[in-house]
């Protein structure tokens, strides 16, 4: 993990963001992340790992239309930069490596208890 | 959508838009807002107010918060470059009209500052004495006639009265004489310098700062304290502790101490040495031997009250010590004592019927005015270019706008431009200043300096360069920011005609105000000539006053047969006053008719048998006196106002009494301005006398050059009396200086005049030029059809001069009610003739004319082959 730093809850933000490919901003991520959790995420845990993560270069952000319903301010869309795939690719593959080195015994073991 | 009727109460978005980083905060603005609406649908306002507040404080952390000022400092720091940047390149570009902007700011602003420093002093007169707010006069008012005087005389035993029944009210109550040159001798050096005599408590009430000696020192009765400059005077670095002075020839004084000078704006700035109460009370012993210790007014008082005390109150408590303790016939004078707290003694020393009215405060706050407007004329000058200048700018304020300037980014640029303009102008105005003030001290006579040391004069300076610049400049910052780009770009963008009204306006003020200070400037100056040129009833060429002592006095006539001899001088005459002062008012008179309740007051000379020869008077009835009768000792000659105040038809042969001693009229004289020539003269009476002889009045001849007669004068002088220095004063000069204060104001009024002509003419300087510029193509097409230099000079002097005329009909009526005022402060004045008027207006419209023609031709003579060619 010393190549990319990327905490366990920004890693399921930035997952986030590619499940919602192109209409991910503020709001919908904190409801497609509700939804799949099934807890409240806060408005501000979101928005603090967005901004760390724009500023490690994970996520790129571009200003998007104002709509009546949020009186004229204007959406804040993300998407994932190059880097930022590298870095989900990269934990999702040292977590498997993880997962595959542990022995398939230790879950038996587990069960027979 | 429906609109928004709800909204997240105020005060957390407001918390929230706080301590967001701006760079994000509209995006999650919008996201609160949106979850804000859907709860509202959901749950109802209040518990989506409280999501609300929830989602905020949550969004209280790092990487949301703005850093700290990091952010905006980084912004600002660069636009303010580019504002310093983009205004350093304005001036550059414009060099005329930068140059007028400067230089006529700098020039408003070097009278503004010398005025405020000199108002500055002003205001803090005596506020160099560390108990300035505790010390006091006494002063009395008496009534008389219907008239009440203030006067700050008093008999000596007031002091004393004070002393002993007021003692818990008083720190210090102080007899003192009047501040006079003494001659002071010490081995061969023998100089006049003023004095004054005083108990020794003054030194702790003044707080003299001692170099040598204690304040004490005056506590023996020929003791001496002497200022530091006529210490040095004397003994060079020698210690002065124990020397023993000469002084005035008739006691030896001891020096007990030297204290440093009393700082010049003091009431007490010319006290160069005291000398003890005591000496002159044993010199003048008949003071204790009055009969009546009330009846005459010897010396003045001074106190400094109890440190709980409040002079208002003490003067209250004292208002009847005088008249409980005078005779009956002193009584009918209602004397009322009062106290006049050293804060107003310089400020405010105008008494008119027992009331302080004022004084000098009243040139403290004209002058402050004229400052102002002399300033102003300036600042208007630079709003008038600015504009002026607008439609070439204004291209530049459209595409700032409609690259997204906002409105409040050009005004500041606009403020940083004129404040730039302003500090440039506040150097060169504190050069001009350092340079001027030594020329400005003397005129004004005061010892200002420039308070370098002092922080809050550095605070005060920046505060009023940033002040200026903010008024010079606030009227173009708001006009040229409010262009609107579309208009401005698409090329349709003209001031229209009501665009240069302001423009006009400001020209009119400042014309305005230069014409009336023209014209105020000549009328201060008829006046001083107008008395000037008052017939004072005698001749004033090579007539020579000098005091007489008493050595003097005994070889007066061998003296006198000398000069007359050797043909130095026609005649020579004692007399009790100078000739431009009235020394000695009697009261005691009598005639026959007089209403008895009626209190009079009259200067009655005394003089021997020459003075009418020697000082020139005109005999309108009756003759001169002369040695021929004996009956002259009890004889007087009127002046032409006292004969019209006692009301003789025919007053040769009359008798008035004095002191119930009957005195015979034998003339009449044209009357003879002693004291002010503003005030209406005096009554007055002559008598021959001996005693209260103090001055001769010296006739010098006229075949004689003037220089010669004084040295010969001097030399049979010292032949009979050389131990006294020789002072002897030329009365036409003497009379000149009652003209210094009106003089002063003449002065500076006329370098007021001056400064706002050529501030004005400055201004119109760069608005004509301006207005060439941009009519170039005009004059040149004009010129191609066939106009003549004169046409063209005409079109354009034109506007400017019609400016001036309307600033004429304004100024002339401002001028005539202001002015009219200012001369009712005197009983003899001139009348404002209408040529004043005619020839201030003429001069100006010629200035104006000048001026304006001076660019004019210039346009005017352009090639317009060049001129159209241009582009």
């Amino acid at each position: 993990m010393k190549k990319y730093q990327l905490g366990e809850f920004e890693e399921l933000v930035i997952m986030t963001i590619g499940i919602l490919n192109n209409q991910a901003y503020g709001v919908s991520i904190q409801q497609e992340m509700g939804s799949r959790l099934g807890r409240a995420i806060s408005m501000g845990a979101i928005h603090a790992a967005l901004t760390r993560m724009e500023d490690k270069g994970y996520l790129r952000s571009y200003p998007g239309e104002s709509t009546p319903d949020r009186v004229g301010r204007p959406k804040r869309f993300f998407e994932i930069t190059a880097l930022g795939k590298k870095a989900i690719t990269y934990s999702k593959t040292t977590r498997d490596e993880f997962w595959n080195a542990i022995p398939k015994t230790v879950f038996q073991t587990k069960l027979s208890h | 959508m429906k609109k928004q009727d709800p909204f997240p109460p105020r005060a957390f978005v407001t918390l929230f838009r706080w301590f967001c980083h701006p760079r994000i905060v509209d995006y999650i603005e919008g996201d609160l807002l949106e979850v804000y609406y859907k709860r509202v649908n959901e749950s109802g306002k209040r518990k989506a107010d409280l999501g609300f507040l929830i989602d905020v404080l949550l969004l209280f952390r790092p990487g949301i918060i703005r850093p700290k000022g990091r952010f905006q400092n980084l912004n600002n720091k660069s636009m303010f470059k580019s504002y310093f940047k983009i205004g350093w390149r304005t001036l550059l570009k414009n060099k005329g009209y930068s140059f007028i902007n400067i230089g006529g700011l700098a020039l408003g602003m070097t009278v503004a500052m010398l005025i405020g420093l000199w108002m500055h002093d002003e205001l803090t007169f005596d506020s160099s004495h560390p108990n300035h707010d505790r010390i006091a006069q006494v002063m009395h008012l008496h009534s008389a006639n219907g008239d009440i005087t203030t006067t700050g005389s008093h008999p000596v035993i007031l002091g004393d009265e004070l002393r002993n029944n007021y003692g818990s009210d008083f720190k210090y109550v102080v007899h003192a004489r009047w501040t006079d040159p003494h001659t002071l001798t010490y081995g061969d050096k023998m100089f006049q310098h003023t004095g004054n005599y005083f108990d020794p408590q003054i030194a702790d009430m003044l707080s003299l700062k001692m170099i040598h000696g204690s304040r004490d020192g005056l506590k023996n009765m020929n003791s001496i304290l002497l200022s530091a400059s006529v210490a040095k005077i004397y003994f060079g670095d020698e210690d002065p502790i124990g020397k023993t002075m000469r002084l005035d020839d008739h006691a030896d004084v001891q020096v007990t101490g030297v204290y440093n000078d009393i700082a010049a704006n003091s009431t007490f700035n010319d006290l160069k040495f005291i000398m003890s109460w005591e000496l002159f009370m044993s010199q003048n012993t008949w003071i204790n031997e009055m009969p009546d210790p009330w009846g005459s007014n010897i010396c003045q008082t001074f106190v400094q009250i109890a440190d709980h005390n409040d002079i208002q109150q003490v003067s209250e408590k004292i208002g009847d010590v005088m008249i409980k303790n005078v005779s009956e016939s002193g009584k009918r004078y209602n004397p009322l004592v009062i106290l006049h707290p050293m804060d107003k003694w310089h400020l405010y020393s105008t008494f008119k019927n027992g009331v302080n009215t004022g004084g000098q405060i009243e040139n403290v706050w004209l002058f402050g005015i004229s400052g102002v407007f002399v300033l102003l004329l300036a600042c208007i000058n630079f709003m008038n270019l600015s504009t002026a200048q607008s439609e070439k700018r204004a291209k530049e304020v459209g595409i700032r706008k409609s690259i997204g300037s906002a409105q409040r980014q050009l005004i500041i640029q606009f403020f940083t431009e004129s404040v730039m303009v302003s500090v440039f102008a506040f150097l060169l105005a504190f050069l001009t200043v350092a340079l001027l003030l030594p020329d400005f001290n003397e005129i004004a006579s005061k010892l200002i300096t420039v308070p370098l040391s002092q922080p809050i004069f550095w605070l005060a300076c920046l505060g009023f360069s940033v002040v200026t610049g903010l008024i010079a400049g606030l009227y173009p910052a708001v006009f040229l920011s409010s262009f609107q780009p579309v208009k401005v770009l698409k090329g349709t963008f003209m001031t229209r005609p009501h665009g240069a009204l302001p423009r006009k306006v400001l020209v009119v003020v400042q014309f305005t105000i230069s014409i009336t200070l023209i014209i105020g400037t000549m009328v201060v100056y008829k006046q001083i000539q107008f008395a000037q040129n008052r017939p004072v009833g005698y001749s004033r060429d090579g007539l020579v006053s000098l005091e007489l002592n008493w050595e003097r006095k005994k070889h007066f006539e061998a003296i006198r047969r000398e000069l007359q001899n050797d043909g130095t001088i026609i005649e020579m005459a004692q007399s009790g006053s100078p000739a431009t002062e009235a020394w000695v008012t009697n009261a005691a008179f009598d005639w026959e008719g007089k209403d008895p309740t009626q209190t009079v007051s009259f200067p009655n000379n005394a003089v021997n048998h020459e003075y009418g020869k020697a000082i020139g008077w005109e005999i309108k009835e009756g003759r001169d006196f002369s040695r021929d009768f004996a009956s002259d000792s009890s004889a007087f000659i009127l002046n032409e106002a006292a004969v019209k105040f006692i009301g003789l038809e025919d007053p040769i042969g009359k008798t008035i009494r004095w002191k119930r001693k009957p005195f015979t009229v034998i003339g009449v004289v044209k009357d003879l301005i002693v004291q002010s020539p503003y005030t209406s003269v005096q009554p007055s009476l002559f008598h021959i006398s001996t005693n209260n002889i103090n001055v001769a009045l010296i006739r010098t001849n006229p075949k004689v050059n003037t220089q010669d007669a004084l040295a010969k004068i001097e030399s049979i002088f010292k032949k009979y009396n050389p131990t006294s220095p020789f002072n002897a004063a030329f009365v036409d000069a003497e009379y000149d200086r009652k003209f210094s204060n009106e003089k002063r104001i003449g002065k500076l009024a006329l370098l007021f005049a001056v400064i706002a002509v050529a501030i004005s003419c400055l201004g119109l300087f760069g608005l004509v030029s301006f207005v060439a510029e941009r009519r170039t193509k005009e004059i040149g097409i004009r010129k191609v059809m066939g106009a003549s230099i004169a046409n063209l000079w005409q079109m354009l002097s034109r506007e400017f001069v019609i400016l001036v005329v309307v600033s004429c009909l304004i100024s002339i009526p401002l001028a005539y009610y202001s002015l009219n005022r200012w001369l009712q402060a005197y009983d003899y004045r001139t009348n404002i003739p209408w040529w004043i008027f005619a020839t201030s207006c003429i001069g100006s419209l010629m200035i104006t004319v000048i001026t304006v023609s001076f660019r004019a031709i210039k346009a005017a003579m352009l090639n317009p082959v060049k001129s159209l060619r241009s582009e």
